[in-house]
């Protein structure tokens, strides 16, 4: 059964009305309509679909959407800076960090809760920070540089 | 399925008692129902608004820790690292940064698995959990908690509130080390935790070893501070890792087999009790210490 409920995402509420089992990247991509989060494993393993709540990475394939009422949800749509990328996006295209792009949203998402809260992080730090994302396609080293430049860069 | 967002704790109490499950982080519960493990309960009272849930308080000889206190919280609080080291080194372990932001104590606790990593030290710590049902209050030693692969003996409509450690003594230390494949998004193959009082001159005084994924529930090592008292660190660790192999019981799966364990559990009991002692003794040891010492998954 459905029920109404609001969501924040990106500084915009948005009315939602989906079963309270529903998880929370379901309801971003299909009733907000945001599908930059992406569903990899579904199951809190791979780190694609990892959003910023109230500032912090949360798995967003296993957290229940409902749970999520009066916190702020942040996707990757929501680091744009108007029509310009985001310097963690900049760089992670000018450094090689991104191949299939699978993963990229994700990354970003924890790269900038690590860097928002450490903003010029160890590489040993970055590597803790990013553990929670798997990259199939890149070897981790240009998404390492990419994190690194962005923090020299700030 | 419905879903009751509690701000106070009697809204969660009232919810349990008519029948709900409550969730913190959902890292177990939405977790494993994904993966098909569980179905989600039909009915579920969220508690990670309740503020009395997510306090650190020292109190008169012991230090209370909301049950909805994150990983993220237990590893970088100061009086936790100061004191509590050994539960700083089991909560940096955990998942990723977002299952440490995200999980809680009181969720690693009440799940029950035998894998869990705050158990170790919190049974070497002497935790009791404080467990709250409308009208009924109740404080449980650990051992006295869990009774079996994901199964306590707390009663369905009973909230775990606090974990209640004891204040540790003068010139002791404690320390949580796991063996683990890789470095992150990680599950004990077995852990050990340790906590040590120490004479002035090192020789050890009492102390007590338990360990994680070798037995249907967390085990506290039997007999261990009588075997330790009075020996040198290096005996004691030699004498305590072979008690910890010899009193194993542990499973075969795809994380290792029976005989591996048996063997990895007495060097993770030594190490845990190593670290413990030299912290004891004042020598500083970064959280976690598998990162500090270069135990388990090798960069
Ligand atoms: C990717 C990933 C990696 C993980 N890595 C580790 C790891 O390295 N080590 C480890 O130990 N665990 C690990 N876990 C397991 C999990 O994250 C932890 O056990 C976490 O602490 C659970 O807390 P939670 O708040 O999310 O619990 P929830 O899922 O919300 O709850 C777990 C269970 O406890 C009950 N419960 C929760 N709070 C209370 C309470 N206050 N009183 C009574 N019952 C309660 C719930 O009803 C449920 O049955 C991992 C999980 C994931 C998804
Ligand atoms: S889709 Fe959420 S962790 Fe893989
Ligand atoms: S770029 Fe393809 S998974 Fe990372």
């Amino acid at each position: 059964m459905n029920e109404a409920y609001e969501l924040d995402v990106n500084g915009v509420r948005y009315p939602i009305n989906a079963a309270m089992d529903r998880n929370l990247s379901s309801v971003l991509r299909t009733e907000v309509g945001l599908t930059g989060t992406k569903e990899g494993c579904d199951d809190c393993e791979c780190g694609a679909c990892m959003v910023l709540i109230d500032g912090q990475p949360v798995n967003s394939c296993s957290y229940l959407a409902a749970q999520a009422q009066g916190r702020e949800v942040t996707t990757v749509e929501g680091i744009l800076d108007g029509d310009n990328l985001h310097p963690l996006q900049r760089n992670l295209l000018e450094e090689g960090g991104v191949q299939c792009g699978f993963c990229t949203p994700g990354m970003i998402m924890s790269a900038q809760a690590l860097l928002t809260r450490n903003p010029s992080p160890t590489e040993e730090e970055i590597r803790i920070g990013l553990s929670g994302n798997l990259c199939r396609c890149t070897g981790y080293q240009r998404i390492l540089a990419a994190v690194e430049r962005t923090a020299a860069e700030s | 399925m419905t879903l009751t967002i509690a701000t106070s704790l009697d809204e969660v109490l009232t919810a349990l008692a008519e029948g709900a499950r409550p969730i913190a982080g959902g890292t177990d519960l939405v977790v494993g129902a994904r993966q098909g493990k569980s179905p989600l309960p039909d009915s579920l009272v969220a508690i990670d608004r309740v503020a009395a849930l997510s306090q650190i308080e020292s109190a008169d000889g012991h230090i209370r820790i909301g049950a909805g206190v994150p990983h993220r919280r237990l590893m970088s609080d100061t009086l936790i690292v100061e004191r509590y080291t050994g539960l700083a080194d089991a909560a940096a372990l955990i998942g990723s940064p977002s299952t440490r932001n995200v999980g809680t104590i009181g969720g690693n606790v009440m799940n029950g698995s035998p894998a869990m990593d705050t158990g170790a030290p919190l049974l070497t710590l002497g935790a009791m959990v404080e467990l709250r049902s409308v009208g009924n209050t109740r404080q449980v030693a650990l051992s006295d908690l869990w009774t079996g692969p994901g199964r306590t003996s707390a009663n369905p409509d009973e909230l775990c509130v606090y974990i209640v450690i004891p204040q540790p003594p003068a010139l002791s230390g404690s320390a949580y080390v796991r063996l683990e494949y890789r470095r992150a998004m990680e599950i004990a193959v077995v852990g050990a935790g340790a906590s040590v009082v120490v004479a002035e001159d090192g020789t050890i005084v009492s102390g007590r070893v338990a360990m994680t994924s070798v037995a249907p529930t967390i085990v506290e090592l039997a007999g261990a501070s009588d075997a330790m008292a009075g020996l040198s660190l290096v005996e004691a660790a030699a004498v305590i890792g072979a008690m910890a192999s010899d009193q194993a019981v542990p499973i075969s799966d795809l994380r290792g087999s029976d005989r591996y364990r048996r063997h990895t559990i007495g060097v993770m009991a030594a190490r845990a009790l190593d670290a413990a002692a030299r912290r004891a003794g004042g020598e500083q040891i970064g959280v976690p210490v598998n990162r500090s010492l270069g135990i388990g998954a090798a960069r």
